[in-house]
């Protein structure tokens, strides 16, 4: 683990050095003014960021956690893992599908959900109407637990933010204004040398998004304050990732002169703007906006990009779906292992953006509803969804005989509805 | 076929006469709602003549603005109204209005001014020169230019809906489900400087293609329903209905304002690209209706888009694929409506039994299925006959 993370940050070093630009520093006077005016359109700044690369991509993380072995395992008796034939080789404990109906019970074929009872051939009078009162109720009794046993059956989209934010424990006070604008001001006076890194990814991902483009300067007024936003090291007290540490020019090596960089101790990769892009459609009061994508990064996202061997974490994700893939659809599996594409190697990029980007808007907020009701991400990205769509699919990945085909066949997740297909895959399949 | 060649097949001239298993795609006279002058004359006078009878439509607020058909903003023809204009104008001399030559498109010749210098041509012309003697061509019409659009992230967009007509006596039209938002791509400043700066202001495609931040693989568009998914979001699902319904019926509205005159030729039909802006207050205005909205696409989106309008639109002006005969009923089954739905059949709503126009007023009641583009082949907005 302690590898990876040095490796991050010697990459982000050499870029440093091979570019000439410091990872930090303060800015004249005149570009200061000059930044203020152009707050609210960042994305009309052309910097020239065609030397800059993104420290790293979900394909370089994956390569790292495949080689991920743990040298105090005994294998023994476990036949089961034996024969595990995924890509990833960490004997971790995960739920198999009778566990996980029992977790997910709120899901099951008899419990009425968003994004299934709501569609045009059902009456609304039968679930619909009746849920949109109780979500009112809810959010009349500022009752947070309550709201988060009601999104897992889905949010009404007029109170989706709302109930977000009780569940969030998100209420913008005097104070939490005045400290975005503080973060705001760090920004204005000093230039750090991932707000380039966070521009090429902005660039790169959101700009190019059918729905994400119009948000494009709330992305930089986010994530540009987050990287200077050290109470986000606070989460690393319970992440099993430790903050890279930079040394003050001439003293490296002495701990009285490190500290972290960037301050919140997170380096963006590739596609990390897509954690915030989704939260637009929700929020447009900017500092709303990012009080509520910096919980969803400690309570959740955090954990789709460090290694640990928390459920939730991506190694988990990554195994339970490696796991129930294997289990409920082996011959595909092993079809697709054949030709080469390891059903990971697909999956992986969706479950590392929580699908941010891949599927349609409204399905991925009625998914993202129920990581914020079950309170982990196993859900989505994490297994189920990524075997469903597996599944949902298999037809057509039976008949590829490629990793590109098989790409193909998947590339597309657009027009997917999230809640029918793991509903089929959790409680419909034969166990 | 095209405006051009629909103009020679249904002039007196040719004597051309379409035959019964032949029909064609554009009324003859559409100009009574496409040109820019004329839409807005048809439905002035089609306010005044609801206003005469005494229709609750036509009421009217304590400054005299209409309540339900105020939905185009003030425009006067120039050269002919400009001392009408010019008195408007002098009432509050800070806005800004939009000049707009007739019979152009894609944002051809058009600007913005907010002083009486800019327009000094035509008054200088309407002095020297008998009214009657200005060509077509250079005919204007002057509208308010709204300021203050909705803007989202920032930006300002319209909306592009596509209407098809099948017949206007009596009225029957559908819309297209998957309209879209057209973007700009430079942040909105309604500052004066930027006055000159069509890449600000004007939302055609043809114009943002060529400003630099355009970008090829969206098109700077969004569906109607991203548009619906941010404003139930963030505003609620109230005013995001109503919207939707002051949209549906001031579509309909401009379309019984010209029904009367219309030429309502049985081998016609016809497929409008309606252009609406939204302001801050989610209030819809109707800038223009085209003709001959673009079919060409910039995007491999759009394509798909376009191809399935086409495809629909076909589907229901000559069902079944059979050979047309135009003396048929006009009234296609529900499974071909394809992306289209109902918005309005004028013979649907007078069979409906009597509601009378209390009920009939966007923004009271809206019945269960207010603005939902929910097709379930029924009428869409049965609440007003």
């Amino acid at each position: 683990m302690g590898s990876w993370e040095k490796r991050i940050l010697k990459s982000l070093n050499s870029m440093c050095t091979e570019l000439s630009i410091p990872l930090a520093r303060k800015r004249p006077v005149g570009e200061q003014k000059e930044l203020l005016n152009k707050w609210n359109e960042m994305g009309t700044d052309e910097p020239d960021l065609s030397l800059f690369r993104p420290v790293y991509a979900p394909k370089d993380f994956l390569e790292v956690l495949i080689n991920l072995r743990n040298p105090n395992y005994e294998n023994g008796d476990s036949l089961s893992f034996r024969t595990h034939l995924g890509l990833i080789q960490v004997p971790l404990k995960v739920k198999d599908i009778p566990e996980l109906k029992e977790f997910f019970v709120e899901l099951g074929l008899t419990t009425g959900q968003l994004g299934i009872d709501d569609s045009t051939q059902v009456p609304p009078e039968l679930f619909e109407n009746e849920h949109v009162r109780i979500g009112q109720k809810v959010l009349a009794e500022q009752d947070s637990a309550a709201a988060q046993q009601y999104v897992r059956q889905g949010s009404p989209t007029a109170l989706r933010a709302e109930l977000w934010a009780l569940i969030l424990n998100i209420s913008s006070q005097p104070e939490d204004i005045l400290y975005y604008e503080q973060l705001k001001t760090n920004v204005i006076q000093h230039d750090l040398l991932v707000d380039s890194l966070i521009y090429k990814d902005v660039k790169l991902t959101a700009s190019n998004d059918d729905y994400y483009f119009v948000f494009e300067d709330y992305l930089y007024q986010v994530l540009l304050c987050f990287s200077r936003d050290t109470s986000v090291l606070g989460h690393f007290a319970y992440s099993s990732a430790s903050p890279p540490k930079s040394y003050i020019r001439g003293k490296l090596g002495l701990e009285e002169y490190a500290v972290f960089y960037p301050p919140n101790g997170v380096i963006p990769f590739h596609g990390f703007s897509m954690y915030v892009a989704p939260l637009c459609f929700l929020y447009h009061e900017p500092s709303k906006l990012y009080q509520i994508f910096r919980e969803m990064y400690v309570r959740f996202f955090f954990r789709l990009h460090s290694i640990s061997s928390h459920p939730s974490g991506i190694v988990s994700l990554c195994l339970l779906f490696e796991t129930l893939l294997q289990t409920y659809l082996p011959q595909l599996f092993y079809h697709l292992r054949e030709i080469g594409a390891q059903p990971l190697r697909i999956s992986f990029k969706w479950m590392v953006r929580a699908f941010s980007g891949y599927l349609a808007t409204d399905q991925l907020l009625l998914l993202w509803d129920r990581i914020l009701g079950y309170n982990t991400l196993e859900i989505l990205a994490g297994k189920i969804l990524a075997a469903a769509v597996f599944a949902f699919r298999a037809v057509n990945l039976m008949e590829v005989t490629s990793l590109a085909a098989a790409e193909a066949v998947l590339a597309d997740l657009s027009t997917l509805k999230v809640m029918p297909l793991l509903q089929i895959f959790l409680f419909a399949t034969v166990t | 076929m095209s405006v051009q060649t629909i103009r020679s097949v249904f002039s007196v001239e040719t004597g051309y006469r379409l035959s019964d298993d032949q029909i064609v795609n554009h009324f003859p006279n559409h100009y009574e709602l496409t040109r820019k002058d004329l839409m807005v004359k048809n439905i002035k006078r089609y306010r005044k003549e609801l206003e005469k009878e005494g229709s609750p439509l036509a009421e009217k607020d304590e400054n005299g603005k209409y309540l339900y058909l105020d939905f185009v903003p003030v425009t006067y023809m120039l050269p002919a109204d400009y001392n009408l204009f010019v008195e408007e104008f002098r009432k509050s001399p800070s806005s800004t209005w939009i000049m707009k030559p007739c019979g152009k498109a894609q944002g051809k010749g058009i600007f913005l001014i907010n002083k009486l210098s800019q327009i000094k041509k035509w008054s200088r012309d309407s002095k020297t020169s008998s009214f009657v003697s200005q060509s077509t061509k250079e005919a204007y019409v002057i509208s308010l230019y709204i300021n203050n659009p909705l803007l989202i992230g920032g930006r300002k967009f319209d909306l592009r809906l596509y209407v098809l007509v099948s017949t206007y006596r009596p009225l029957r039209c559908y819309m297209y489900k998957l309209g879209f938002c057209r973007f700009c791509t430079v942040k909105y400043t309604p500052s004066t400087s930027e006055l000159d700066n069509m890449f600000v202001h004007l939302t055609n495609v043809a114009i943002q293609k060529h400003g630099e931040d355009y970008n090829h693989i969206h098109g700077g568009k969004w569906t109607v329903n991203n548009l619906r998914l941010y404003l139930e979001s963030t505003r609620g699902k109230e005013v995001t209905s109503k919207l939707f319904d002051e949209i549906h019926w001031i579509i309909v509205q401009s379309l019984k304002a010209v029904a009367p005159v219309m030429n309502n030729d049985k081998h016609c039909f016809e497929c409008y690209g309606y252009d609406i802006i939204i302001d801050d207050r989610l209030k819809p205005w109707l800038i223009e209706v085209n003709a001959s909205p673009s079919l060409t696409s910039s995007t491999a989106n759009d394509r798909i888009l376009k191809y399935n309008l086409i495809n629909d639109t076909l589907n229901i002006a000559v069902p079944n694929g059979e050979i047309p005969d135009c003396k048929w009923n006009k009234s296609p089954p529900k499974e071909v409506l394809g992306n289209y739905e109902i918005l309005y059949d004028e013979e649907l709503a007078q069979g409906d039994g009597a509601d009378r126009e209390l009920r009939s007023r966007p923004g009271q009641s809206l019945g269960p299925r207010g603005g939902r583009s929910r097709d379930s082949g029924r009428t869409v907005l049965t609440t007003w006959k």
